[in-house]
């Protein structure tokens, strides 16, 4: 593999990989400092993760972030895929460019535009500002990212699947459930991870929705920062980089070992298909 | 499913079969005076249809003639803009597909591809709620069928292609349907396991005693399953009839063109006395004759069909005052191993094909190119058609 690789092609690799990492392991290596500054490296300590098991705002914090992303994230794909369907299925209804274009458009709105927006909205409506508003407000822009991943995935799905499920009897609700659904369930479960990271680091979007006693991850992380970088902060993100990177490498050997099964199937099926053509022969 | 007859017994069942011709024979399904419309366009303009029980009847045609069309409304995928579906008496339309008594195997297959193969076969009979001791009998049956038993654990993609088409069949035929319709189920295998299916489908039928109605755009195919054929164009139904009819009686020039090779020669008909008749054309170096009882009138426009296996082709003049000659130069030979094609140029410059089967090897000098040639035909074996 290295063979490929000229002198250029090694700098320019380790220049972006150390442009995009070296503040990452920074951070992680400055948790695990034994000092209070955390500018001056003291030595190797443990001591800010046993203080952050005990600092109970910041456990506050995560449990209603988790709580917020797992909620929102669970409507927002329910809404995403509905939404995704009607795009795809229901061919040129009236109003579908319309329709479409408003899905897409809280990607590029920006997210102080977003946030001020469902504020203004909900002091409108006179609803307390808390955990469910802010669920609420995650939904709203989770759930066109739900329906572009699901949506896409429907664009290659083979109608025909559907038409053959009904032919042979089942109705046009189990036919979702017991055809359609199985087979676009990657999709709509990779758009359920997405709304989930995307509301677990959301903070601009909480700190205008949210209101007492719903303080998120991201939000209580910021307010400390503006009081100076502890190295319980370091603790914090690095937890969160190892949780993140332990979701992605499952989720990347987990493909790879489908892709691996079925590659080694399909060999299979063509070797089993020639014999099986001279049997028939 | 009653044991399976001998092959042997197949030939009389077939050539016995002729309900079209049973005046007081009630077919199976009609459809009647429908039309669909997409918009403005009409896929399908006022088509009526009989299909008898037991039937194998093919839809014929190029893409786009509606006969895909055709078979969704009676699946139900389609609704007619106007007309009635009847299927054993019952209008269909309206029915929802999943409440039909017909099941369609897919151009595609439309292998559910997370279930095993067991699973897909199995799919009918448990939205049926058939008792699972019964269905696994039934999807061991259909798998014995197909000749798949060793295949059920797997998954679609498992599967070769052929594999995957009796899949698809076994999965079609599982609950017992009143008509199987086949979308083109032959068009994703290659030439020579596609032959041999054509064989296994028509046995099929006749074994299992059921209507299969099939849509394919294959006029080899077409001819070597179905007891009639329904050649469509542009929405409507040109001629329906069985294979040897349509081959050698068709009904127009769209038909003739489409099934085989034909050469059509441009005549204006001379005399007529509902025998035969005569007919003048600047192709020919004498007149035309043609034994058909067909009315015309003298001086009407006519084109008479000529299939090149029918042509006889020959070094040597035929006697002066002989009907049906053609005159002209080999212009250029195919040769196919068990036939070969001459291309004849005539001397108004038109090609005509003459199609010689090499049954035994040439004696004589064989014809060559550039040699001038007659092309000879007897009065009953070229068709006349007037439109």
């Amino acid at each position: 593999m290295n063979k490929g690789l000229s002198r250029f092609n090694v700098v320019s690799l380790t220049l972006g990989f150390a442009f995009l990492y070296i503040p990452i392991v920074i951070l992680v290596i400055y948790s695990f400092n034994a000092s209070r500054l955390v500018t001056v490296w003291g030595g190797w300590s443990t001591q800010w993760y046993v203080a952050l098991f005990n600092n109970q705002q910041l456990l506050d914090a995560a449990w209603v972030t988790a709580r917020v992303a797992f909620l929102s994230a669970t409507v927002a794909t329910v809404l995403g895929t509905m939404a995704a369907i009607a795009l795809v299925r229901h061919g040129r209804f009236r109003g579908r460019t319309l329709f479409s274009g408003l899905v897409y458009a809280p990607l590029v709105m920006p997210e102080v535009i977003t946030g001020l927006s469902l504020l203004l909205l909900f002091v409108a409506m006179g609803v307390a500002r808390g955990f469910w508003t802010v669920t609420l407000a995650h939904v709203t822009f989770a759930m066109c990212y739900v329906a572009i991943v699901v949506q896409s995935r429907l664009l290659s799905f083979d109608r025909s699947l559907e038409e053959a499920a009904q032919d042979l009897g089942a109705t046009p609700t189990k036919t979702f459930f017991v055809i359609t659904l199985p087979i676009i369930a990657p999709a709509v479960i990779s758009g359920w991870m997405l709304a989930f990271t995307l509301s677990l680091d959301d903070l601009v979007i909480a700190s205008f929705t949210t209101g007492p006693g719903a303080t998120t991850l991201p939000m209580r992380i910021y307010s400390s920062v503006r009081l100076g970088v502890t190295p319980e902060i370091n603790a914090v993100c690095t937890i969160l980089i190892g949780i993140v990177t332990f979701v992605v490498i499952v989720v990347s050997i987990a493909t790879k070992r489908a892709q691996d099964q079925k590659d080694r199937a399909e060999r299979l099926a063509e070797q089993g298909g020639g014999a099986f053509a001279a049997n028939a022969g | 499913m009653p044991p399976a007859p001998a092959k042997a017994a197949l030939g009389p069942v077939r050539r016995a079969f002729s309900p079209w011709n049973d005046p007081d024979a009630v077919p199976l399904i009609r459809f009647e005076n429908v039309t669909k419309k997409y918009g403005d366009f009409t896929a399908i303009d006022n088509l009526t249809l009989n299909i008898y029980e037991r039937e194998f009847f093919a839809l014929l045609g190029p893409s786009g003639c509606g006969k895909t069309t055709l078979m969704r409304m009676l699946a139900g995928f389609d609704e007619p803009t106007e007309g009635r579906v009847i299927l054993a008496g019952q209008d269909l339309v309206g029915v929802p597909p999943y409440r039909r008594p017909v099941n369609m195997m897919f151009q595609s297959y439309a292998l559910f591809p997370h279930m095993s193969v067991a699973d897909n076969i199995a799919f009918g009979l448990k939205q049926a709620n058939v008792p699972r001791a019964e269905r696994d009998e039934r999807v061991k049956e259909m798998l014995r069928l197909v000749k798949l038993e060793k295949f059920g654990a797997r998954k679609p993609h498992q599967l070769s292609g052929g594999q995957r088409q009796r899949v698809a069949l076994a999965r079609s035929l599982a609950l017992k349907p009143k008509v199987l319709l086949l979308d083109e189920p032959l068009g994703a295998l290659d030439k020579k396991l596609r032959e041999e299916t054509q064989f296994e489908l028509t046995d099929l039928q006749v074994t299992l005693g059921m209507t299969f109605l099939i849509v394919t755009h294959d006029q080899e195919e077409a001819m070597t399953v179905a007891d009639r054929i329904a050649v469509m164009n542009q929405g409507e139904i040109i001629q329906v009839a069985t294979p040897g009819e349509i081959y050698e009686q068709p009904s127009s020039r769209y038909v003739a063109d489409f099934i085989g090779d034909v050469n059509i020669i441009p005549a204006k008909v001379a005399e007529a006395d509902g025998q035969a008749i005569r007919l003048a054309s600047a192709w020919t170096e004498g007149p035309i004759e043609i034994a058909t009882s067909v009315p015309t009138s003298p001086g009407a426009d006519a084109w008479v069909a000529l299939r090149p296996e029918k042509v006889k082709i020959a070094l040597q003049p035929p006697a002066p005052g002989t009907a049906n000659v053609l005159a002209g130069e080999v212009w250029d030979i195919g040769y196919l191993g068990d036939l070969s094609i001459y291309r004849v140029k005539l001397s108004s410059g038109e090609i005509v094909k003459a199609q010689v089967s090499n049954a035994t090897r040439l004696v004589e000098r064989p014809i060559t190119w550039e040699d001038k040639v007659w092309l000879t035909w007897a009065p009953e074996q070229a068709v006349l058609l007037t439109n």
